[in-house]
C-alpha cells in the first residue's frame, strides 16, 4: 500500500565488504575501545570503607528530633502512625510529670514509640505528618540483621543523643 | 653422571610444574584483575594487599565444597575426565626450551625436560589429548547439556585443529625442523642477513591462523561454546563439584599458558631478544641465559594478557559462524599459505 506519511525507510541488508567479512578490523577497534578503559579510574566506590554521599532528598531511618534545650520533641499526637500507609508505626502516650519538664517539651509523651523497619516503605509521609517536627526520614540506611524483632526499633534507637551541655 | 642427569631432570620437572600451577593459578586473578580495569572496576582486593591471595582463597574455598557425583554418572569416567584434562595440561610444557643451556657450578644444565626431535608433533598430540578429559566428563556426568557442551567441544577442537596443523606446516617449510630447540635456537637474535629472525616475520599469515586456532582449542573466549552459560547451563563441567570442577577451570588456565608459550616459542624467538649477544658477552654463561628465560616468560605473560583482553573484547560466536569461520575461513587460508611459503622458499632459494 502507498505511504501517505513517506517516512517510510525499506532496508535491504548490504552483504559484508571483504575487510568486514575478515572480521579483522572490527576486532582491532573493538581492541582499541577496551584497552582504552585500562588505565582509566575505576568507578567502584570501596563501600564499608567509603560511603557514597546521599542525595538531599534521600529519605532512610528515621530519627525523633529534639528541640533546642534537648527536650524530646514528640507528643504522642499520633499523627505520623495514621497517615503511614504500611502501618508500621506504634505508639504509647503518657502524660508529663512537673520534674520531667526539662525531658519533654510538650505535655503529653510518647513513653513507648516504635517503628517496624521491616514494614516501613520509606515514603517519608510521618514526616509530613508530624506537626511538632519532631520525625525526620534523615538517617543512613537501615542495617541488616537477623531476627524480625530486632528490627523494631524503639526510642532507645530512634530518638536522637541528647545535646551536649 | 647418571644420577646428576636423574637429579637434574627431576628438579626442573617439579620446578616446572610448580610455574606452570603457579601461573595457572595467578592467571584466574589476572582475568578477574584485567576484566575489572577493562571495564572500570577494581577487582577483587580484600583477601591481601591489592587481593593476591584470591587465589589461595579460591582454592581452599574448592577443596572445602562438598563433593556430589550425580547417581547415574558412570563413576569411573566422570573421576578420569578431570584428571586426563589436567593431566594432558602439564605433560605440555615437556618439549618447551626455556632458555639456553645454562652453566651452573661448571656444570652445563639444559632448560629443557626433553629435546625430542618430533617435539611439536608431541604437542600436538597432548593438545588433541585435552579434549577427551572434556569430551569423557562430559559424557559421565550423564546430563544431556553437559553432552551437548562435550559434543560441541570435541568438534570445535577437531575442526581448529586441522586449520591449525596447515599453519603449522607453513611453518616447518621455514625451519625444516620439528625439533623445537632447534626452532627456537633459529630465531636467535633479532635480525641477521637483511630480514628479521623471529618466524612472526616471515609467517605472519601463518602466525595470525596460529593464534585463532590456539583461541578455539583452549576453548577460550570467543570460542568459548562448549561452556556458554545461556545456553548450556555451565557446560561440560556443569555436575561437577569441589576439587574436580577445580581440575578443569585449572586445566583450562594451563591450557592458556602452554599455547601462549608455544606460541612465544614458535613465532616470537622464544628465548631469543635483540642485544641477546651483547648480554651474552657481559652477563657470563650463567646470567644471560637466565635473563633469557626471563624474556621468554615476559612474552608468555604477554600472551596471556592478550587472551584475556580478547576475552573481554568480543562477543561468543555462533555455532555456525564457528564452524564456517574454521572450515571455510581459516582452512583455505592456511592451504593459501602453505602454497605462497613454498614459492617464496622456492624463489628465495634458486634466484
Amino acid at each position: 500500500m502507498e505511504s501517505l506519511s513517506n517516512k517510510k525507510k525499506v532496508l535491504v541488508p548490504k552483504p559484508l565488504s571483504l575487510a568486514e567479512r575478515m572480521y579483522l578490523p572490527a576486532i582491532a577497534s573493538g581492541l582499541k575501545t577496551t584497552i582504552s578503559h585500562f588505565l582509566k579510574k575505576p568507578a567502584t566506590v570501596k563501600y564499608p570503607e567509603q560511603e557514597r554521599e546521599f542525595s538531599i532528598n534521600w529519605r532512610g531511618m528515621h530519627s525523633l528530633k529534639r528541640d533546642e534545650q534537648g527536650r524530646e520533641r514528640c507528643t504522642a499526637c499520633g499523627l505520623c502512625a495514621l497517615s503511614c500507609p504500611a502501618e508500621a508505626i506504634t505508639m504509647i502516650a503518657a502524660e508529663r510529670k512537673n520534674d520531667e519538664k526539662h525531658l519533654y517539651r510538650e505535655e503529653k509523651y510518647a513513653s513507648v514509640y516504635e517503628i517496624n523497619m521491616l514494614r516501613c516503605i520509606f515514603c517519608g509521609l510521618c514526616e509530613e505528618a508530624c506537626p511538632k517536627e519532631a520525625i525526620y526520614l534523615d538517617g543512613p540506611i537501615v542495617p541488616a540483621d537477623y531476627l524480625r524483632k530486632d528490627f523494631i526499633y524503639g526510642k532507645d534507637k530512634l530518638v536522637e543523643a541528647p545535646l551536649e551541655k | 653422571m647418571e644420577i646428576d642427569f636423574v637429579i637434574e631432570k627431576f628438579i626442573l620437572i617439579t620446578a616446572l610444574f610448580a610455574i606452570s600451577l603457579l601461573i595457572a593459578m595467578y592467571s584466574t586473578y589476572a582475568e578477574r584483575k584485567v576484566a575489572a580495569f577493562l571495564q572500570d572496576r577494581l577487582g577483587p582486593d580484600r583477601a591481601g594487599p591489592f587481593g593476591i591471595l584470591q587465589p589461595l582463597a579460591d582454592g581452599v574455598k574448592m577443596f572445602m565444597k562438598e563433593e556430589i557425583v550425580p547417581a547415574n554418572a558412570n563413576k569411573w569416567l566422570f573421576m578420569v575426565g578431570p584428571g586426563l584434562a589436567m593431566l594432558c595440561a602439564c605433560i605440555g610444557t615437556a618439549v618447551i626450551p626455556w632458555g639456553q643451556d645454562v652453566q651452573i657450578a661448571g656444570k652445563t644444565v639444559a632448560l629443557q625436560v626433553t629435546d625430542i626431535n618430533v617435539g611439536l608433533l608431541y604437542i600436538f598430540g597432548v593438545i588433541s589429548l585435552g579434549v577427551y578429559g572434556v569430551m569423557i566428563g562430559g559424557w559421565a556426568s550423564n546430563n544431556k547439556y553437559s553432552l551437548l557442551s562435550a559434543i560441541r567441544a570435541a568438534s570445535q577442537n577437531i575442526s581448529y585443529e586441522i586449520a591449525m596443523g596447515l599453519s603449522i606446516i607453513a611453518l616447518l617449510l621455514v625451519t625444516n625442523t620439528l625439533s623445537l630447540k632447534e626452532i627456537v635456537s633459529q630465531q636467535h637474535g633479532f635480525w641477521a642477513d637483511g630480514w628479521f629472525t623471529w618466524n612472526f616475520f616471515k609467517q605472519p599469515l601463518g602466525f595470525l591462523i596460529f593464534m585463532v586456532c590456539a583461541f578455539a582449542e583452549t576453548n577460550r573466549a570467543p570460542f568459548d561454546l562448549p561452556e556458554c552459560e545461556a545456553e548450556l547451563n555451565g557446560g561440560y563441567h556443569m555436575e561437577y563439584s569441589s576439587m574436580k570442577l577445580g581440575f578443569y577451570l585449572f586445566a583450562e588456565y594451563i591450557n592458556m599458558f602452554v599455547s601462549s608459550t608455544v606460541m612465544a616459542a614458535l613465532y616470537f624467538g622464544g628465548y631469543n631478544y635483540p642485544g641477546m649477544d651483547y648480554i651474552a658477552a657481559h652477563w657470563g654463561p650463567t646470567w644471560a641465559p637466565l635473563f633469557g628465560s626471563f624474556i621468554f616468560f615476559m612474552k608468555i605473560f604477554a600472551f596471556i594478557f592478550f587472551f584475556m583482553w580478547v576475552r573481554w573484547t568480543i562477543p561468543r560466536f555462533r555455532y555456525d559462524q564457528l564452524m564456517g569461520l574454521g572450515w571455510k575461513g581459516l582452512i583455505p587460508l592456511a592451504i593459501a599459505n602453505i602454497v605462497i611459503t613454498g614459492i617464496v622458499i622456492a624463489i628465495v632459494n634458486n634466484f
